[in-house]
Protein backbone atom coordinates (compact mmCIF):
# COMPACT_ATOMS: atom_id res chain seq x y z
CA UNK A 1 0.00 0.00 0.00
CA UNK A 2 1.47 3.37 -1.03
CA UNK A 3 1.01 6.94 0.18
CA UNK A 4 1.72 10.43 -0.27
CA UNK A 5 5.58 11.22 0.92
CA UNK A 6 5.37 12.77 3.84
CA UNK A 7 8.33 14.72 5.82
CA UNK A 8 9.54 15.23 9.13
CA UNK A 9 11.65 18.23 8.23
CA UNK A 10 8.43 19.93 7.33
CA UNK A 11 6.98 19.32 10.32
CA UNK A 12 9.75 20.00 11.77
CA UNK A 13 10.13 23.87 10.10
CA UNK A 14 6.15 24.25 10.47
CA UNK A 15 6.56 23.64 14.35
CA UNK A 16 9.29 26.21 14.71
CA UNK A 17 7.55 28.87 12.35
CA UNK A 18 4.28 28.64 14.13
CA UNK A 19 6.60 29.01 17.33
CA UNK A 20 4.98 26.03 19.46
CA UNK A 21 7.08 22.80 21.15
CA UNK A 22 6.66 19.65 18.50
CA UNK A 23 4.39 17.64 21.20
CA UNK A 24 1.27 20.80 20.50
CA UNK A 25 2.36 20.80 16.84
CA UNK A 26 1.66 17.17 16.57
CA UNK A 27 -1.42 17.29 18.40
CA UNK A 28 -2.97 20.08 16.38
CA UNK A 29 -2.25 18.66 13.32
CA UNK A 30 -3.31 15.40 13.43
CA UNK A 31 -6.49 16.43 15.80
CA UNK A 32 -7.32 18.43 12.31
CA UNK A 33 -6.66 15.85 9.93
CA UNK A 34 -9.03 13.37 12.01
CA UNK A 35 -11.60 16.16 11.99
CA UNK A 36 -11.50 15.33 15.93
CA UNK A 37 -11.33 17.98 18.86
CA UNK A 38 -7.80 17.20 20.15
CA UNK A 39 -8.88 16.47 24.04
CA UNK A 40 -11.07 13.18 22.06
CA UNK A 41 -7.64 12.35 20.25
CA UNK A 42 -5.78 12.46 23.39
CA UNK A 43 -8.51 10.52 25.54
CA UNK A 44 -8.54 7.68 22.68
CA UNK A 45 -4.51 7.52 23.23
CA UNK A 46 -5.62 7.04 26.93
CA UNK A 47 -7.27 3.79 26.26
CA UNK A 48 -4.68 2.50 24.42
CA UNK A 49 -2.10 3.34 27.22
CA UNK A 50 -4.47 1.83 29.24
CA UNK A 51 -4.08 -1.54 27.40
CA UNK A 52 -0.43 -0.89 27.29
CA UNK A 53 -0.01 -1.17 31.17
CA UNK A 54 -2.41 -4.47 31.04
CA UNK A 55 0.11 -6.11 28.73
CA UNK A 56 2.91 -5.20 30.72
CA UNK A 57 1.45 -6.80 34.02
CA UNK A 58 0.62 -10.07 31.40
CA UNK A 59 3.99 -10.43 30.74
CA UNK A 60 4.90 -9.55 34.66
CA UNK A 61 2.71 -13.06 35.21
CA UNK A 62 5.76 -15.04 33.77
CA UNK A 63 3.35 -16.77 31.44
CA UNK A 64 4.90 -18.88 28.10
CA UNK A 65 4.66 -17.91 24.41
CA UNK A 66 2.73 -20.35 21.98
CA UNK A 67 5.67 -21.39 20.23
CA UNK A 68 6.89 -22.14 23.69
CA UNK A 69 10.48 -20.79 22.81
CA UNK A 70 10.02 -17.22 25.38
CA UNK A 71 8.75 -16.25 28.19
CA UNK A 72 10.06 -15.16 32.35
CA UNK A 73 12.39 -13.29 31.06
CA UNK A 74 10.69 -9.98 31.79
CA UNK A 75 10.04 -11.52 35.79
CA UNK A 76 13.98 -12.97 36.08
CA UNK A 77 15.07 -9.52 34.68
CA UNK A 78 13.11 -7.20 36.91
CA UNK A 79 13.76 -9.41 39.91
CA UNK A 80 17.45 -9.37 39.32
CA UNK A 81 17.92 -6.13 38.93
CA UNK A 82 16.18 -5.53 42.12
CA UNK A 83 18.97 -7.32 44.11
CA UNK A 84 21.77 -6.55 42.22
CA UNK A 85 24.01 -3.96 44.05
CA UNK A 86 25.69 -3.00 41.05
CA UNK A 87 23.52 -2.38 37.71
CA UNK A 88 24.58 -1.66 34.62
CA UNK A 89 21.72 0.18 32.91
CA UNK A 90 20.47 2.89 36.09
CA UNK A 91 16.75 2.62 37.50
CA UNK A 92 14.68 4.32 34.36
CA UNK A 93 16.84 1.89 31.92
CA UNK A 94 16.30 -1.04 33.37
CA UNK A 95 12.83 -0.42 34.02
CA UNK A 96 11.60 0.46 30.31
CA UNK A 97 13.54 -2.95 29.02
CA UNK A 98 11.61 -5.17 31.62
CA UNK A 99 8.39 -3.51 30.54
CA UNK A 100 9.15 -3.95 26.56
CA UNK A 101 10.08 -7.26 27.55
CA UNK A 102 6.98 -7.93 29.49
CA UNK A 103 4.66 -6.62 26.74
CA UNK A 104 6.68 -8.76 23.99
CA UNK A 105 5.95 -12.07 25.94
CA UNK A 106 2.20 -11.10 26.62
CA UNK A 107 2.20 -10.75 22.74
CA UNK A 108 3.70 -13.94 22.09
CA UNK A 109 1.63 -15.35 24.60
CA UNK A 110 -1.15 -14.20 22.12
CA UNK A 111 -2.41 -11.54 25.23
CA UNK A 112 -4.03 -7.92 24.39
CA UNK A 113 -1.55 -5.87 23.27
CA UNK A 114 -1.87 -2.28 21.12
CA UNK A 115 0.07 -2.75 17.63
CA UNK A 116 2.96 -0.02 18.08
CA UNK A 117 3.57 0.18 15.03
CA UNK A 118 3.40 -3.35 15.00
CA UNK A 119 2.71 -6.52 17.27
CA UNK A 120 6.34 -7.53 17.17
CA UNK A 121 7.71 -4.65 18.34
CA UNK A 122 4.79 -3.83 20.55
CA UNK A 123 6.96 -3.70 23.42
CA UNK A 124 9.38 -0.55 22.95
CA UNK A 125 6.82 2.55 23.41
CA UNK A 126 4.68 0.90 26.66
CA UNK A 127 8.61 -0.03 28.62
CA UNK A 128 9.68 3.80 27.68
CA UNK A 129 6.30 5.60 28.56
CA UNK A 130 5.58 3.22 31.65
CA UNK A 131 9.35 4.16 32.97
CA UNK A 132 8.87 7.62 32.35
CA UNK A 133 5.80 7.94 34.32
CA UNK A 134 6.70 6.00 37.50
CA UNK A 135 10.83 7.08 37.33
CA UNK A 136 9.72 10.85 36.49
CA UNK A 137 6.05 10.87 37.15
CA UNK A 138 4.97 11.71 33.97
CA UNK A 139 0.87 12.14 34.29
CA UNK A 140 -0.85 10.03 31.71
CA UNK A 141 -2.46 12.32 29.93
CA UNK A 142 1.49 13.64 28.43
CA UNK A 143 2.17 10.10 28.02
CA UNK A 144 -0.83 9.93 25.69
CA UNK A 145 0.75 13.29 23.94
CA UNK A 146 3.89 11.05 23.58
CA UNK A 147 1.95 8.47 21.43
CA UNK A 148 0.78 11.30 19.23
CA UNK A 149 4.15 12.25 18.19
CA UNK A 150 4.79 9.00 18.34
CA UNK A 151 2.37 8.08 15.99
CA UNK A 152 3.30 11.25 13.78
CA UNK A 153 6.93 9.98 13.35
CA UNK A 154 5.23 6.49 12.23
CA UNK A 155 3.46 7.69 9.99
CA UNK A 156 6.39 9.99 8.17
CA UNK A 157 8.36 6.42 8.31
CA UNK A 158 5.21 4.58 6.78
CA UNK A 159 5.03 6.72 4.03
CA UNK A 160 8.46 6.75 2.88
CA UNK A 161 9.44 3.85 3.76
CA UNK A 162 8.03 0.79 5.63
CA UNK A 163 6.27 -0.23 8.97
CA UNK A 164 6.70 -4.40 8.03
CA UNK A 165 9.78 -6.69 8.66
CA UNK A 166 8.10 -8.52 5.49
CA UNK A 167 9.00 -5.16 3.40
CA UNK A 168 11.75 -3.67 5.25
CA UNK A 169 13.20 -6.04 7.89
CA UNK A 170 13.25 -5.74 11.60
CA UNK A 171 14.63 -2.40 11.15
CA UNK A 172 11.23 -1.30 10.07
CA UNK A 173 9.66 -2.93 13.02
CA UNK A 174 11.82 -2.62 16.00
CA UNK A 175 13.68 0.14 14.51
CA UNK A 176 10.79 2.24 13.56
CA UNK A 177 9.60 1.87 17.23
CA UNK A 178 12.79 2.58 18.73
CA UNK A 179 12.26 6.02 16.51
CA UNK A 180 9.00 6.50 17.14
CA UNK A 181 9.78 6.34 21.02
CA UNK A 182 12.86 8.39 21.05
CA UNK A 183 11.08 11.55 19.30
CA UNK A 184 8.35 10.94 21.72
CA UNK A 185 10.90 10.90 24.93
CA UNK A 186 12.98 14.05 23.42
CA UNK A 187 9.74 16.02 23.00
CA UNK A 188 7.86 14.91 26.67
CA UNK A 189 11.46 16.07 28.23
CA UNK A 190 11.42 19.52 26.92
CA UNK A 191 13.43 19.08 24.08
CA UNK A 192 12.47 21.30 20.82
CA UNK A 193 11.39 19.93 17.41
CA UNK A 194 14.72 19.75 15.89
CA UNK A 195 15.92 17.84 18.62
CA UNK A 196 13.10 15.50 18.20
CA UNK A 197 13.86 15.06 14.70
CA UNK A 198 17.73 14.27 15.51
CA UNK A 199 16.85 11.47 18.06
CA UNK A 200 14.63 9.84 15.54
CA UNK A 201 17.23 9.82 12.66
CA UNK A 202 20.35 9.05 14.82
CA UNK A 203 17.79 5.63 16.45
CA UNK A 204 17.07 4.44 12.84
CA UNK A 205 21.18 5.23 11.87
CA UNK A 206 21.86 2.89 14.57
CA UNK A 207 19.58 0.16 13.37
CA UNK A 208 19.67 0.90 10.02
CA UNK A 209 20.41 -2.63 8.34
CA UNK A 210 18.50 -4.59 10.90
CA UNK A 211 17.13 -7.94 9.81
CA UNK A 212 13.94 -10.12 10.23
CA UNK A 213 14.69 -14.04 10.81
CA UNK A 214 12.51 -15.10 13.39
CA UNK A 215 12.76 -18.70 14.59
CA UNK A 216 9.94 -21.11 12.82
CA UNK A 217 8.77 -17.75 11.77
CA UNK A 218 7.29 -16.89 15.16
CA UNK A 219 7.02 -13.92 17.13
CA UNK A 220 9.30 -14.64 19.20
CA UNK A 221 13.28 -15.63 18.62
CA UNK A 222 14.58 -12.60 18.33
CA UNK A 223 11.98 -10.16 18.25
CA UNK A 224 11.41 -10.32 21.98
CA UNK A 225 15.07 -9.32 22.61
CA UNK A 226 15.10 -6.84 19.33
CA UNK A 227 12.32 -4.94 21.76
CA UNK A 228 14.75 -4.85 24.83
CA UNK A 229 17.33 -3.64 22.11
CA UNK A 230 15.41 -0.71 20.06
CA UNK A 231 14.24 0.69 24.07
CA UNK A 232 18.13 0.95 24.39
CA UNK A 233 19.08 2.45 21.44
CA UNK A 234 16.11 5.05 21.67
CA UNK A 235 17.39 6.43 24.88
CA UNK A 236 20.71 6.68 23.57
CA UNK A 237 19.55 8.19 20.83
CA UNK A 238 17.32 10.90 22.82
CA UNK A 239 19.59 11.31 25.22
CA UNK A 240 22.43 12.56 22.94
CA UNK A 241 19.64 14.56 20.88
CA UNK A 242 18.87 16.74 24.43
CA UNK A 243 22.33 17.62 24.80
CA UNK A 244 22.43 18.77 21.54
CA UNK A 245 24.08 16.25 18.84
CA UNK A 246 22.66 17.00 15.42
CA UNK A 247 22.67 13.67 13.69
CA UNK A 248 25.01 14.51 10.03
CA UNK A 249 22.19 13.15 7.74
CA UNK A 250 19.07 14.94 7.25
CA UNK A 251 15.83 12.83 8.90
CA UNK A 252 13.72 12.79 6.13
CA UNK A 253 17.33 11.10 4.26
CA UNK A 254 17.98 8.32 7.17
CA UNK A 255 14.61 7.25 6.65
CA UNK A 256 14.78 7.06 2.69
CA UNK A 257 18.17 5.30 3.07
CA UNK A 258 16.49 3.00 5.49
CA UNK A 259 13.71 2.46 2.92
CA UNK A 260 16.02 1.49 0.27
CA UNK A 261 18.60 -0.48 2.62
CA UNK A 262 14.94 -2.97 2.71
CA UNK A 263 14.48 -2.77 -0.43
CA UNK A 264 17.85 -4.43 -1.21
CA UNK A 265 17.58 -6.71 2.02
CA UNK A 266 17.71 -10.08 0.46
CA UNK A 267 14.23 -11.62 1.08
CA UNK A 268 15.32 -15.02 2.87
CA UNK A 269 15.87 -11.85 5.87
CA UNK A 270 12.78 -10.66 5.48
CA UNK A 271 9.90 -12.65 7.91
CA UNK A 272 10.21 -15.51 5.76
CA UNK A 273 12.36 -17.56 8.45
CA UNK A 274 14.82 -18.58 5.45
CA UNK A 275 18.03 -16.93 6.84
CA UNK A 276 19.83 -15.12 9.77
CA UNK A 277 19.02 -16.90 13.03
CA UNK A 278 15.90 -19.03 11.78
CA UNK A 279 18.66 -21.32 9.55
CA UNK A 280 21.08 -22.14 12.70
CA UNK A 281 21.51 -25.44 13.79
CA UNK A 282 19.78 -24.39 16.82
CA UNK A 283 17.06 -22.63 15.01
CA UNK A 284 16.39 -24.94 12.92
CA UNK A 285 16.29 -27.78 15.26
CA UNK A 286 13.44 -25.81 17.87
CA UNK A 287 11.48 -25.23 13.95
CA UNK A 288 11.39 -28.94 13.59
CA UNK A 289 10.74 -29.34 17.32
CA UNK A 290 7.68 -26.89 17.07
CA UNK A 291 6.60 -28.13 13.74
CA UNK A 292 7.56 -31.29 12.76
CA UNK A 293 9.45 -32.34 9.92
CA UNK A 294 7.06 -31.45 7.27
CA UNK A 295 7.90 -27.52 7.53
CA UNK B 1 -3.59 6.77 6.99
CA UNK B 2 -3.62 8.22 10.39
CA UNK B 3 -1.93 7.85 13.61
CA UNK B 4 -4.57 5.57 15.17
CA UNK B 5 -3.47 3.09 11.59
CA UNK B 6 0.52 3.58 13.77
CA UNK B 7 -0.82 3.21 17.43
CA UNK B 8 -3.66 0.36 17.40
CA UNK B 9 -4.91 -1.82 16.54
CA UNK B 10 -5.76 -3.06 20.31
CA UNK B 11 -5.17 -6.56 19.60
CA UNK B 12 -4.93 -10.37 20.60
CA UNK B 13 -0.78 -11.08 19.74
CA UNK B 14 1.06 -11.95 17.90
CA UNK B 15 1.12 -10.84 15.04
CA UNK B 16 -0.63 -7.58 13.18
CA UNK B 17 -0.49 -9.40 9.59
CA UNK B 18 -1.19 -12.91 10.68
CA UNK B 19 -3.32 -12.68 13.89
CA UNK B 20 -5.40 -9.12 13.75
CA UNK B 21 -5.43 -9.29 9.88
CA UNK B 22 -6.69 -12.99 9.96
CA UNK B 23 -9.30 -12.32 12.29
CA UNK B 24 -10.60 -9.16 9.89
CA UNK B 25 -10.46 -11.76 7.27
CA UNK B 26 -12.64 -13.86 8.35
CA UNK B 27 -15.23 -10.91 9.66
CA UNK B 28 -15.06 -10.17 6.26
CA UNK B 29 -16.12 -13.36 4.48
CA UNK B 30 -19.08 -13.82 7.78
CA UNK B 31 -20.22 -10.21 6.48
CA UNK B 32 -20.49 -11.41 3.23
CA UNK B 33 -22.16 -14.24 3.23
CA UNK B 34 -24.53 -12.39 5.25
CA UNK B 35 -25.35 -14.63 8.05
CA UNK B 36 -23.89 -17.30 10.56
CA UNK B 37 -21.82 -20.02 9.34
CA UNK B 38 -22.48 -23.66 9.68
CA UNK B 39 -19.64 -24.87 8.20
CA UNK B 40 -16.36 -23.26 6.83
CA UNK B 41 -13.75 -25.00 4.67
CA UNK B 42 -10.51 -22.44 4.84
CA UNK B 43 -7.64 -22.73 2.56
CA UNK B 44 -4.16 -21.49 3.60
CA UNK B 45 -2.05 -19.80 1.24
CA UNK B 46 1.86 -19.67 1.66
CA UNK B 47 2.82 -18.23 4.70
CA UNK B 48 -0.40 -18.67 6.02
CA UNK B 49 -0.04 -22.42 5.48
CA UNK B 50 3.93 -22.92 6.58
CA UNK B 51 3.74 -20.48 10.39
CA UNK B 52 -0.20 -20.26 10.46
CA UNK B 53 -0.38 -22.30 13.24
CA UNK B 54 2.36 -20.91 15.11
CA UNK B 55 1.05 -17.27 15.17
CA UNK B 56 -2.35 -18.42 15.69
CA UNK B 57 -3.41 -17.83 12.42
CA UNK B 58 -6.00 -20.54 12.46
CA UNK B 59 -7.81 -19.77 15.86
CA UNK B 60 -7.84 -15.75 14.18
CA UNK B 61 -9.71 -16.94 11.06
CA UNK B 62 -12.00 -19.09 12.81
CA UNK B 63 -12.79 -16.15 15.42
CA UNK B 64 -13.36 -14.02 12.69
CA UNK B 65 -15.76 -16.28 11.12
CA UNK B 66 -17.54 -16.18 14.78
CA UNK B 67 -17.94 -12.66 14.01
CA UNK B 68 -15.70 -11.64 16.91
CA UNK B 69 -13.04 -8.56 17.63
CA UNK B 70 -9.07 -8.62 16.65
CA UNK B 71 -8.55 -8.03 21.01
CA UNK B 72 -10.98 -10.28 22.01
CA UNK B 73 -9.50 -12.72 24.43
CA UNK B 74 -11.19 -15.74 23.75
CA UNK B 75 -9.47 -16.19 20.92
CA UNK B 76 -6.89 -18.45 21.71
CA UNK B 77 -9.72 -20.77 22.41
CA UNK B 78 -12.02 -19.76 19.55
CA UNK B 79 -11.71 -23.93 18.08
CA UNK B 80 -13.57 -24.77 21.55
CA UNK B 81 -16.25 -21.96 20.72
CA UNK B 82 -17.02 -23.10 17.47
CA UNK B 83 -17.06 -26.21 18.76
CA UNK B 84 -20.12 -25.23 21.13
CA UNK B 85 -21.67 -23.28 19.00
CA UNK B 86 -21.98 -26.26 16.24
CA UNK B 87 -19.47 -24.52 13.58
CA UNK B 88 -17.96 -27.03 11.90
CA UNK B 89 -14.43 -26.16 10.63
CA UNK B 90 -12.01 -27.71 8.52
CA UNK B 91 -8.29 -26.39 6.81
CA UNK B 92 -6.44 -27.41 3.75
CA UNK B 93 -3.16 -26.11 2.64
CA UNK B 94 -3.74 -24.64 -0.72
CA UNK B 95 -1.97 -23.44 -3.42
CA UNK B 96 -2.78 -20.02 -4.91
CA UNK B 97 -0.52 -19.49 -7.53
CA UNK B 98 2.76 -17.23 -7.21
CA UNK B 99 1.35 -14.23 -7.90
CA UNK B 100 -1.20 -14.39 -4.69
CA UNK B 101 -0.28 -12.64 -1.52
CA UNK B 102 2.13 -15.01 1.19
CA UNK B 103 -0.62 -14.17 3.78
CA UNK B 104 -3.96 -15.51 1.51
CA UNK B 105 -6.66 -17.50 2.66
CA UNK B 106 -9.92 -18.82 0.63
CA UNK B 107 -13.20 -19.53 2.63
CA UNK B 108 -15.60 -22.05 1.49
CA UNK B 109 -18.95 -21.33 3.67
CA UNK B 110 -21.96 -22.61 4.22
CA UNK B 111 -24.95 -20.66 6.10
CA UNK B 112 -27.03 -21.27 8.78
CA UNK B 113 -29.74 -20.80 6.67
CA UNK B 114 -28.34 -22.59 3.71
CA UNK B 115 -26.48 -19.76 1.88
CA UNK B 116 -23.04 -20.90 0.25
CA UNK B 117 -20.60 -18.69 -0.69
CA UNK B 118 -16.32 -18.37 -1.50
CA UNK B 119 -14.63 -15.23 -0.26
CA UNK B 120 -10.84 -14.51 -0.61
CA UNK B 121 -8.51 -12.03 0.73
CA UNK B 122 -5.15 -11.37 2.06
CA UNK B 123 -4.06 -9.88 5.06
CA UNK B 124 -1.48 -7.26 3.60
CA UNK B 125 0.39 -5.67 6.58
CA UNK B 126 -0.66 -3.72 10.33
CA UNK B 127 -3.96 -5.45 10.30
CA UNK B 128 -4.67 -4.42 7.18
CA UNK B 129 -7.38 -6.91 4.85
CA UNK B 130 -7.77 -6.94 1.12
CA UNK B 131 -10.90 -9.00 -0.13
CA UNK B 132 -9.90 -10.17 -3.70
CA UNK B 133 -12.54 -12.69 -5.20
CA UNK B 134 -16.19 -12.89 -3.87
CA UNK B 135 -18.15 -16.41 -5.36
CA UNK B 136 -15.41 -16.41 -7.73
CA UNK B 137 -15.79 -13.26 -8.96
CA UNK B 138 -12.03 -11.02 -8.85
CA UNK B 139 -12.80 -8.03 -7.38
CA UNK B 140 -10.98 -5.70 -4.61
CA UNK B 141 -11.88 -3.75 -1.33
CA UNK B 142 -10.69 -3.18 2.53
CA UNK B 143 -13.09 -3.22 4.73
CA UNK B 144 -12.32 0.24 5.54
CA UNK B 145 -15.33 1.35 4.74
CA UNK B 146 -18.97 0.20 4.11
CA UNK B 147 -19.38 -1.25 0.87
CA UNK B 148 -21.78 -2.42 -1.70
CA UNK B 149 -21.17 -5.25 -3.56
CA UNK B 150 -23.67 -5.72 -6.46
CA UNK B 151 -23.79 -8.64 -8.99
CA UNK B 152 -25.53 -7.32 -12.76
CA UNK B 153 -25.43 -7.34 -16.11
CA UNK B 154 -22.25 -5.69 -17.79
CA UNK B 155 -24.91 -2.93 -19.97
CA UNK B 156 -25.13 0.68 -20.57
CA UNK B 157 -26.43 3.12 -17.57
CA UNK B 158 -26.09 0.24 -15.02
CA UNK B 159 -23.41 2.16 -12.98
CA UNK B 160 -25.57 5.70 -13.46
CA UNK B 161 -28.70 3.80 -11.94
CA UNK B 162 -27.05 2.35 -9.21
CA UNK B 163 -25.31 5.50 -8.22
CA UNK B 164 -28.08 7.61 -9.69
CA UNK B 165 -30.18 5.96 -5.99
CA UNK B 166 -26.95 6.61 -3.86
CA UNK B 167 -27.06 10.04 -4.51
CA UNK B 168 -30.79 10.62 -3.70
CA UNK B 169 -30.55 8.77 -1.11
CA UNK B 170 -27.77 10.64 0.34
CA UNK B 171 -25.12 8.14 -0.07
CA UNK B 172 -22.08 9.67 -0.86
CA UNK B 173 -19.37 7.17 -2.91
CA UNK B 174 -15.69 7.20 -1.73
CA UNK B 175 -14.26 5.31 -4.15
CA UNK B 176 -16.01 2.53 -6.69
CA UNK B 177 -14.32 0.34 -9.77
CA UNK B 178 -16.49 -1.90 -11.70
CA UNK B 179 -15.15 -5.54 -12.32
CA UNK B 180 -16.48 -8.01 -15.64
CA UNK B 181 -15.07 -11.16 -16.70
CA UNK B 182 -16.49 -10.76 -19.99
CA UNK B 183 -17.85 -8.36 -22.35
CA UNK B 184 -21.76 -7.91 -22.15
CA UNK B 185 -22.05 -10.56 -18.93
CA UNK B 186 -21.85 -10.53 -15.51
CA UNK B 187 -20.21 -7.82 -13.93
CA UNK B 188 -19.64 -6.46 -10.36
CA UNK B 189 -19.40 -3.24 -8.89
CA UNK B 190 -17.43 -2.76 -5.53
CA UNK B 191 -18.78 0.75 -3.92
CA UNK B 192 -17.21 2.53 -0.77
CA UNK B 193 -19.28 4.85 0.75
CA UNK B 194 -19.12 7.11 3.33
CA UNK B 195 -22.30 7.11 5.25
CA UNK B 196 -23.28 3.56 6.70
CA UNK B 197 -25.47 1.87 4.16
CA UNK B 198 -28.97 0.90 5.42
CA UNK B 199 -31.38 -2.02 4.02
CA UNK B 200 -33.87 0.65 2.47
CA UNK B 201 -30.82 1.58 0.36
CA UNK B 202 -29.82 -1.98 -0.07
CA UNK B 203 -33.08 -3.51 -1.47
CA UNK B 204 -33.76 0.03 -3.93
CA UNK B 205 -30.64 -0.82 -5.18
CA UNK B 206 -31.99 -4.21 -5.59
CA UNK B 207 -35.44 -3.44 -7.69
CA UNK B 208 -33.35 -2.06 -10.41
CA UNK B 209 -34.08 -4.62 -13.27
CA UNK B 210 -29.91 -5.44 -14.31
CA UNK B 211 -29.22 -6.64 -10.61
CA UNK B 212 -28.82 -9.94 -10.11
CA UNK B 213 -27.94 -9.51 -6.27
CA UNK B 214 -26.86 -6.99 -4.07
CA UNK B 215 -24.45 -7.22 -0.48
CA UNK B 216 -23.67 -4.18 2.06
CA UNK B 217 -20.66 -5.29 4.03
CA UNK B 218 -20.38 -2.47 7.17
CA UNK B 219 -16.87 -1.79 7.81
CA UNK B 220 -14.63 -4.72 9.49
Amino acid sequence: MSFAKLSLAEWIKAAQEQDTDFTDFCLRFQAAQLAMPADDVIARMEEMLKVMKLSIEEGLKGIRSKGGLVGGDACKLRQYLQRADKTLMGKFTGKAIVYSLAVGEANAAMGRIVAAPTAGSSGVLPGILFALKEEYGFPERELAKGLIVAGAIGMVIASRASLAGAAGGCQAECGSAGAMAAGAMVSLLGGDSEQAGNAVAITIKNMLGLVCDPVAGLVEVPCVKRNAGAVSQAIIAAEMALAGIRSAIPVDEVIDAMDSVGQSMHCSLKETAQGGLAVTPTGLALTEKIFGTDE
Amino acid sequence: MNIFDIIGPVMVGPSSSHTAGAVRLGNAARAILGQDIAEAIIGLHGSFSQTGRGHGTDLALVAGLMGWATDDLRIPQSFEYAQAAGLQFSFRHINAGDAAHPNFVKFWLTGLNGAEGQVAGASIGGGRVVISEVDGFPLEFTGDFPTILTLHEDRPGAVAEVTGILSKRGVNIAQMRVFRRNKGGLASMVLETDQPVDAADISAVAGLGMIKTVRCINTI
